[in-house]
């Protein structure tokens, strides 16, 4: 079987699902067939391939692509080839669009433990457009502007969701002498660049450790599987990882790793080593926590005694290092042996792997990389063929790239040409149109200032934008064209209303009592400030406006119109004169 | 050239391919009008495709259609691999462990797909049981044979008679089980059939099925068997049972009774339930241990084992619906039922305009029986005023017996009796726990 589909079937670690009893269907569950291929996924799907000048296929065939870690219900992602052969510009260079494939998205793991994952099945089953670009991206920044110019042309089709998630990509990042590491669950744009450069260091790191090995004159045939139970000499042991597996019943063992002393704490990506990705491949396939390396002992409550014994029971030179898992016997030793694999790998250089990212844009060992073996028909669905007429309908009715659709928008609504480019870039684009449409009295350049500088700098402070809704955004321009709240409180009706988004914008206002000020109440703040300043007021006369319209703005700034607030003013000077 | 090595090929493509020297499985080099060049193994194609579709496995996987007019040209460009499977050894057999025969009739309960043609073969023999599902070496020592091969909508009663007499070999040669692997669509109709042919049984016959085909990894399949297999070898049963899962998890075989078992969904995993009753018993896949529910019947040393394997198929179950027409009551009779049975609504009622038809049928000997479409409780035929004149018709009411067992049984007694007399007492006789007297509140769940 294929090694990523070789995940341990009978090890007893189960799989549960949380499942939503109002919206989860038995499709999910895998307890019903699967329905039909979704026509408007395919339309969509068809749509992105006719923008990236891909060949839509003349038959579309869902394929059965096995996972099981258990994020399918049924073991296997559907998956179908809908295009081939596109291209797109990225900033002036063509970047071929190899594939493009409509699937199903995977179940969240939500939680795991040594004896079972959980996965939530909300995102299930929700179709997911895979588009595999080219292998002719250069450097990291390269990979950002290519991200990007993709995520154009999504959001071009006005069918991409906000937020986090609904565009993820999937990194294939080799260099020379290295190997094919898919890296996925970069959720952010910004971590593209990131990820590639730590994921170059960690190769180039990776192979200077294999030279080192090959200096050393280590052999694959040098790292022995010889598992020693060392639980005799720990059985004392401070460490807590140690005497909890023991109290469980279980065992300590450790292998030695010929040549390897120094190499185990080698940095490939920050806070992450060799070390560690042994740790991580022995979690994998041993499903074990406790796994300690020589390079990092005495340590963890293991004494440096401890240490000495271990090294005289495995026959240990000052040039080899060990490890040691403690865990139940099986564990180990499914542990031991993941781990001399990874060492033995280690002479090769870069072992091709699924990789995950983290937030920091470091990654860590997910699962082996899959093969074509592991594809094979899902004979529930028929194939669906895509006539010519179907292409042409779409090809007649694609929506206009971003460029074009910036240059008519600066136009239509006179803003300028960067302003409108950072519009259409936007998620926002759509609502643009729309509060224009209804909000005629605003200035457009105002809504697209708000909806793209502002949005940015409040998600600069992080303020979760995310959860602002269309309607939201459409209410505070409505009432500020309504003259119920100034222009200048829009940012902070923004700001409430994203912590606060069951609410709406009127109650925003009253909230922040952002509310306009009755002609009376104003009035009498004008008279309050004259007032208190009578005798400037009566030595100047109207020359007084300026500084008393600056005192009167700071009291009511953003609950009065200054063009309100000026000619109040001046008539009050007027009758003061008079 | 045969036509199986271009399996679902018509036409012009057919023509195209053969010129090509090509065989589904050869690497095709399909080069089309625009220039484009598709590359990968033929696939064979489905039987109803349409005629204008070539299939090709992409290098990465993939299978894509190319349109036929497009291609310009076809080249083999390299030979098929043949599928291989190297099977691996079957586990050391385990002294001591009791013998389980499983007799599969077509239902596939093991198999291996081939990746390059998406093809599922079937895996039979004990060794390949014992490697596709290796803890059964650990349960019991296993013996698998193919009795037929047949799609469980195709069996029939005649197919009923050859496995009960098959399993009555077996049990007089000394298995401490026996597991029938069928498919699940009408396995409770056999299970009910070898209830009323295999009496007073010695061990537990339990038949297995599986709503995941055994090409997925989600497959339920291996439990099934698992489940039916550890139940067949230490259960203390005497009875056939249907084992499939509880719920949908993977956590519960259960073993229905052969004669209170329906199919109740058309897909989960969980689709079978016992009806008016509870189930026998229950495996835990976790803790390998087998609960019990009340009192089920129980292996026995007594010699009274017993096969009487004919049925008579001259029985029908005919379902009454609103707007029902009463000449297919008729149509039956003429056709030579020698019994029926009436799915009949709630308690037990069909509509006044059909009293002619029965009335009919009892004049021309052919009993009548009625069961209730509401699935679960008992039918009573005092309670209103049609069920009182059907009694006076001479419509039996068969208590709270489910109609496809109801169906079963008769055609089993009209096997055993042509005497009308026998035929009432027979079918009103409880004989594999397919009538209670009473139903406490957990049956009737």
């Amino acid at each position: 079987m294929d090694p990523a589909a070789l995940f341990e079937f009978n090890k007893g670690r189960a799989i549960n699902y949380e499942a939503d009893p109002e919206t989860t269907c038995l499709v999910e569950l895998d307890e019903e067939p699967p329905h039909q291929l979704n026509p408007e996924a395919v339309d969509i799907a068809l749509t992105i391939s006719l923008l990236l000048h891909a060949r839509p296929m003349d038959e579309v065939h869902v394929m059965r692509k096995v996972v099981i870690d258990g994020s399918n219900t049924t073991g296997f992602q559907r998956t179908a080839i809908i295009s081939l052969n596109g291209k797109l510009d990225a900033d002036g260079k063509e970047i071929p669009i190899q594939q493009i494939s409509l699937e199903e998205d995977a179940g969240r793991k939500t939680g795991e433990d040594q004896n079972a994952v959980i996965f939530r099945l909300d995102r299930l089953g929700v179709p997911l457009i895979e588009i595999a670009t080219g292998p002719v991206i250069n450097d990291a920044q390269e990979a950002g502007r290519v991200a990007l110019a993709i995520g154009q042309v999504l959001r071009a089709t006005k069918k991409v969701k906000r937020g986090l998630g609904s565009i993820r990509q999937d990194l294939n990042v080799s260099i020379r002498d290295g190997a094919l590491i898919e890296i996925k669950g970069v959720q952010e744009l910004d971590l593209v660049s990131k990820a590639v450069e730590l994921e170059v260091q960690r190769q180039t790191t990776l192979l200077q450790i294999r030279d080192e090995l090959r200096s050393r004159k280590i052999k694959p045939a040098d790292l022995k599987e010889d598992y020693n139970d060392l639980t005799s000499l720990v059985s004392q042991s401070e460490s807590k990882i140690v005497q909890s597996a023991l109290k469980q019943g279980g065992t300590v063992q450790g292998v030695k790793l010929a040549g390897f002393a120094g190499l185990l704490k080698k940095e490939l990506m920050p806070g992450i080593r060799l070390g560690t990705e042994m740790a991580k491949r022995a979690a994998f396939w041993g499903r074990v926590g406790g796994v300690f390396h020589s390079d990092e002992l005495p340590g963890h409550g293991i004494s440096q005694a401890e240490v000495d014994a271990i090294a005289g029971k495995l026959e240990c030179h000052t040039s080899d290092a060990f490890v040691l898992i403690a865990d139940s016997r099986e564990n180990v030793l499914d542990g031991l042996r993941a781990v001399v694999e990874r060492a033995r790998e280690a002479l090769v250089g870069v072992p091709e792997e699924t990789r995950t990212a983290n937030p920091d844009g470091t990654t860590h060992y997910m699962r082996p990389r899959p093969g074509a073996a592991r594809m094979y028909p899902e004979t529930d669905v028929p194939p669906v063929q895509i006539s010519s007429d179907r292409i042409r309908q779409i090809g007649d009715n694609l929506p206009r790239m971003p460029e074009e659709l910036a240059k008519e928008i600066g136009s239509k609504y006179d803003i300028s040409p960067k302003l409108a480019a950072q519009l259409v870039n936007s998620e926002y684009v759509d609502t643009f149109g729309e509060i224009t449409a209804t909000a005629k009295d605003i200035a457009p350049s105002f809504v697209a200032t708000v909806l793209t500088e502002s949005m940015r700098s409040l998600a600069r402070d992080r303020v979760p934008i995310e959860s602002l809704e269309d309607t939201h955004l459409k209410d505070i321009f409505r009432l500020v064209a309504e003259g119920k709240t100034a222009k200048e409180s829009v940012l902070e009706i923004l700001k409430w209303l994203a912590m606060h988004p069951a609410a709406n914008a009127a109650s925003a206002i009253d909230e922040l009592n952002l509310g306009m000020m009755g002609k009376t109440e104003l009035k009498g703040i004008i008279s309050k400030v004259l007032e208190s300043h009578r005798s400037f007021v009566q030595k100047n006369g109207a020359k007084a406006l300026g500084k008393m319209m600056n005192l009167v703005m700071a009291e009511v700034r953003g609950r009065a119109d200054p063009r309100l607030v000026t000619e109040l003013l001046q008539a009050e000077l007027e009758q003061a004169r008079g | 050239m045969s036509v199986s090595e271009l399996e679902g090929y018509h036409g012009e493509i057919l023509r195209r391919l053969k010129t090509a020297n090509a065989k589904v499985g050869d690497i095709v080099k399909i080069t089309t009008m625009t220039g484009e060049v598709f590359e990968g193994a033929l696939f064979p194609r489905s039987e109803y495709g349409d005629p204008n579709h070539i299939v090709l496995k992409l290098k990465n996987g993939y299978n894509v259609g190319i349109h036929f007019q497009r291609t310009e040209k076809i080249e083999v460009v390299g030979g098929g691999q043949k599928p291989h499977f190297t099977r691996p050894s079957p586990p050391p057999k385990q002294p001591g462990l009791p013998r389980v025969a499983i007799i599969s009739t077509g239902g596939t309960i093991a198999s291996r797909v081939d990746y390059r043609t998406g093809a599922v073969q079937p895996a039979l023999t004990a060794a390949d049981l014992a490697s596709v599902v290796p803890e059964l070496a650990n349960i019991a020592e296993v013996e698998a044979d193919i009795l037929f091969s047949e799609l469980s909508e195709n069996v029939t009663p005649s197919q009923w008679k050859t496995l009960a007499e098959d399993i009555s070999r077996r049990i007089t040669e000394g298995v401490s089980g026996v597991v029938v692997s069928q498919g699940t669509d009408t396995m409770h109709y056999t299970a009910a059939a070898l209830s009323f042919a295999l009496q007073h049984l010695p061990v537990p016959v339990l038949l297995v099925g599986a709503q995941r085909s055994s090409d997925r990894p989600s497959s339920d399949a291996a439990s099934n068997l698992t489940g039916a297999v550890a139940m067949a070898a230490n259960a203390d049963l005497g009875v056939v049972g249907v084992t499939m899962h509880q719920d949908l998890s993977d956590r519960y075989i259960v073993a229905h009774r052969g004669t209170r078992v329906r199919k109740c969904h058309t897909s989960r995993r969980d689709a079978f339930k016992s009806i008016n009753s509870n189930p026998l018993a229950r495996y835990d896949l976790h803790t390998r241990q087998i609960e019990y529910f009340e009192s089920p019947p129980r292996r026995r040393s007594d010699h009274n084992f017993s096969l009487k394997p004919e049925f008579d198929h001259h029985a029908y179950l005919l379902k009454f619906y609103p707007g029902f027409d009463p000449q297919i009551i008729d149509a039956v009779i003429k056709a030579g039922a020698r019994g029926l049975v009436l799915e009949g609504t709630g308690l037990g009622h069909v509509s006044k305009y059909c009293y002619d038809s029965i009335r009919n049928a009892v004049k021309n000997d052919v009993p009548v029986f009625m069961t209730s479409q509401t699935i679960w409780g008992r039918v009573d035929l005092n309670v209103y005023v049609t069920g009182r004149d059907l009694l006076n018709l001479g419509v039996v009411p068969l208590e709270d017996m489910i109609p496809e067992t109801a169906l079963v049984k008769l055609m089993w007694v009209l096997g055993q009796t042509r005497s009308i007399d026998k035929v009432h007492g027979l079918m009103l006789q409880p004989i594999a726990g397919e009538i209670t007297e009473r139903t406490t509140i957990t049956e009737a769940a």
